[in-house]
């Protein structure tokens, strides 16, 4: 079981102290947040993907790549890499980089977005969201598996010939997280690839994620990769945590209250009644999150959402401390006694290598000379299997 | 009527008054009394449950604001799920729907209401309100695809004092109770259930018996498991 925190990478005004921090501020404190996420001892640290303001993190590939070079041993990931208005190959190419960066400790959880407008920035039609989240995903999934690919869709140009660079590492794609709750084809898309499903588990109601994530356990285990209780589910949350549960809502309040998804909305309390949310003591939220295998079952990935609202640099990392200290010991020690035995662990570099090679040397694929434009000549790598032979257009 | 034409039906009445008493309440009222009587004449019993919208006033910020609809909402959905008629009531304030009842409607599903029937009243101060009721309360359970009965009643303060608002009472509890007695909803959710867009998990698909309505086999599906879409970019 992987345990970690998730950021949306807004830039919001603190409530308490009144300042908005800058760009430059958010940016140095989230690595600051993402190396301490591993020195209390956390498994996985996530950044989402936005193109405006308040947002700040419209490259996460080149954060997490910094991020990598500062630490050791913590899995980096997305939350969410928008697969309807990056190019598949865009992304492929980006993240290949990072993987072999990052020297394997890196995945990716692919997502639709939240933000309308973004579709047109990037040439791409909003109306088209869903079908373009789905076709982007199928060549993505082909362009780190096929030296060389073919391809024709409907949003955008053929692909001849194409290979996309670098292949990743040891030959092993990075492991894909589909992000949503509400969607079922993202859900059988993550059934279909035998990938992770990931529901953020935040603002709602458990009745709202406990469907889809039922729907994507029953057709895994149709697709054959495994029982329903061996899918691989992700899920969110969000804490704020203090030594006592008073302090914890007297400090967490007024960011509650300005919070833009809650502020002058429903009370602290009423959220925490009926949501994921938890505004206490240690032992409150390993309560609370105990309870989250008794609807979604057991599961492979937790994300705690502790950095947003305006909370300060030193709120967050306290928040860390905690985290680190006084629950995910706990829940890691009584997750596992409940745990199925048969429920696998969350995939990683090294697992997928292992399931991939056995006990064989990874492969290293080393390019022929002289390929030049990407469309000529032959297999592209000195290896290349003969399946992967282009079949180039006749002009 | 008799044996197996018999019904029992749910009446679910949703008013917006706020004050006490309340000629909305009173409206609501009356027009929930003679449903009741006009179903038992023709055999049928009625159990008639009461929304008071402005209980769930503490809750509206919240379904407003984030579309978190606390437990009160919660409960009142249900309740409609579950109705096979609805009594809606307002009153009327500057020739417009009291904010309340509409942002009531507005923040439940687009299908929780789909073909069911709704009879609609308004109260309102003088008649110079008068066309609010079906300009703009027709219009809003039109887009949420209701049944509304032809006859909604409108009741200014002088309405009160005249017979000819008992005669539209008793038409329109009259006509509520046809549509309930034709089970108009069932036999077009039955039929057309499927045609409309709905929201995976909204409340209405989960009353519909949400498990099995995910479409395994559209275009989108096809695609999501490494199928093609439309036509190949040129």
């Amino acid at each position: 079981m992987q345990f970690g925190v998730f950021s949306v990478s807004d830039v919001t005004r603190d409530p308490v102290s009144g300042i908005t921090p800058s760009e430059a501020e958010r940016i140095d404190a989230i690595v600051k947040i993402a190396v301490h996420a591993e020195e209390v001892g956390l498994d996985v640290f996530a950044v989402g993907e936005h193109h405006n303001p308040p947002w700040f993190s419209s490259s996460p590939s080149t954060l997490l790549a910094h991020i990598a070079a500062l630490t050791e041993r913590i899995q980096l990931t997305t939350a969410t890499t928008l697969i309807t208005t990056n190019d598949p190959v865009r992304i492929a190419e980006e993240y290949a980089m990072l993987q072999h960066l990052a020297r394997g400790r890196m995945d990716i959880m692919l997502g639709r977005g939240n933000t309308g407008p973004v579709y047109p920035w990037f040439g791409q039609d909003i109306r088209q969201g869903l079908p373009l989240a789905l076709e982007n995903y199928n060549l993505l999934h082909r362009l780190w598996r096929e030296d060389v690919v073919d391809w024709e869709g409907h949003f955008r140009t053929p692909l001849q010939g194409f290979t996309s660079t670098p292949r990743p590492l040891d030959d092993v794609p990075p492991f894909v997280w589909h992000g949503s709750i509400r969607t079922p084809e993202i859900a059988e898309q993550a059934a279909f690839y035998g990938n992770g499903y990931f529901a953020n588990n935040i603002f709602w109601p458990k009745e709202h994620y406990q469907q889809l994530i039922a729907f994507y356990r029953e057709r895994y285990e149709h697709y054959g990769h495994g029982s329903a209780k061996q899918a691989i589910v992700g899920l969110g949350g969000q804490a704020y945590i203090a030594n006592n549960s008073q302090d914890a809502k007297k400090e967490f309040r007024p960011y509650f209250s300005e919070a833009p998804v809650y502020g002058n909305g429903a009370s602290m309390e009423d959220v925490e009644r009926s949501t994921p949310l938890t505004v206490g003591s240690p032992q409150e939220v390993i309560d609370k999150t105990l309870t989250f295998r008794e609807w979604a079952g057991d599961y492979q990935r937790q994300l705690f959402f502790i950095d947003h609202s305006g909370l300060p640099l030193s709120a967050v990392l306290t928040q860390l401390d905690l985290l680190g200290e006084k629950v995910v010991p706990v829940l890691r020690k009584e997750l596992a006694a409940l745990r199925d035995p048969e429920t696998p662990d969350a995939p990683t570099h090294e697992s997928l290598i292992k399931a991939k090679y056995g006990d064989a040397e990874p492969r290293q694929p080393r390019p022929n000379p002289n390929r030049g434009d990407n469309v000529t000549g032959g297999s592209p790598y000195q290896d290349s299997d003969e399946v992967f032979q282009a079949n180039y257009p006749t002009l | 009527m008799t044996g197996t034409d018999q019904k029992q039906f749910r009446v679910v009445v949703v008013n917006a008054g706020v004050s006490d008493p309340s000629s909305t309440q009173l409206l609501a009222d009356r027009l929930s009394l003679r449903v009741e009587a006009a179903a038992q004449q023709n055999g049928h019993t009625v159990e008639t449950l009461h929304i008071g919208l402005r209980e769930l006033l503490p809750e509206l910020p919240g379904a407003l604001a984030s579309g978190y609809l606390g437990t009160k909402f919660t409960a009142a959905v249900e309740m409609l799920a579950s109705a096979d008629g609805v009594i809606a009531t307002t009153p009327v304030y500057k020739a417009g729907l009291s904010g309340l009842f509409s942002s009531f409607f507005q923040v439940l599903d687009n299908d929780l209401l789909i073909a069911k029937p709704v009879l609609l009243g308004a109260t309102a101060g003088t008649t110079r309100h008068a066309l609010v009721v079906d300009e703009q309360m027709r219009s809003m359970f039109a887009f949420l695809r209701a049944m509304t009965a032809p006859t909604s009643v409108f009741a200014a303060g002088e309405d009160w004092q005249d017979t000819a608002l008992s005669k539209r009472i008793d038409r329109a509890a009259q006509e509520l109770t046809v549509l309930m007695e034709s089970d108009v909803e069932r036999r077009i959710r039955d039929t057309s259930w499927d045609s409309y867009k709905h929201e995976l998990g909204s409340a209405a698909s989960i009353a519909a018996g949400a498990k099995n309505d995910i479409d395994l086999d559209s275009d989108l599906m096809r695609l999501a498991t490494g199928g093609t879409f439309g036509t190949p970019k040129a």
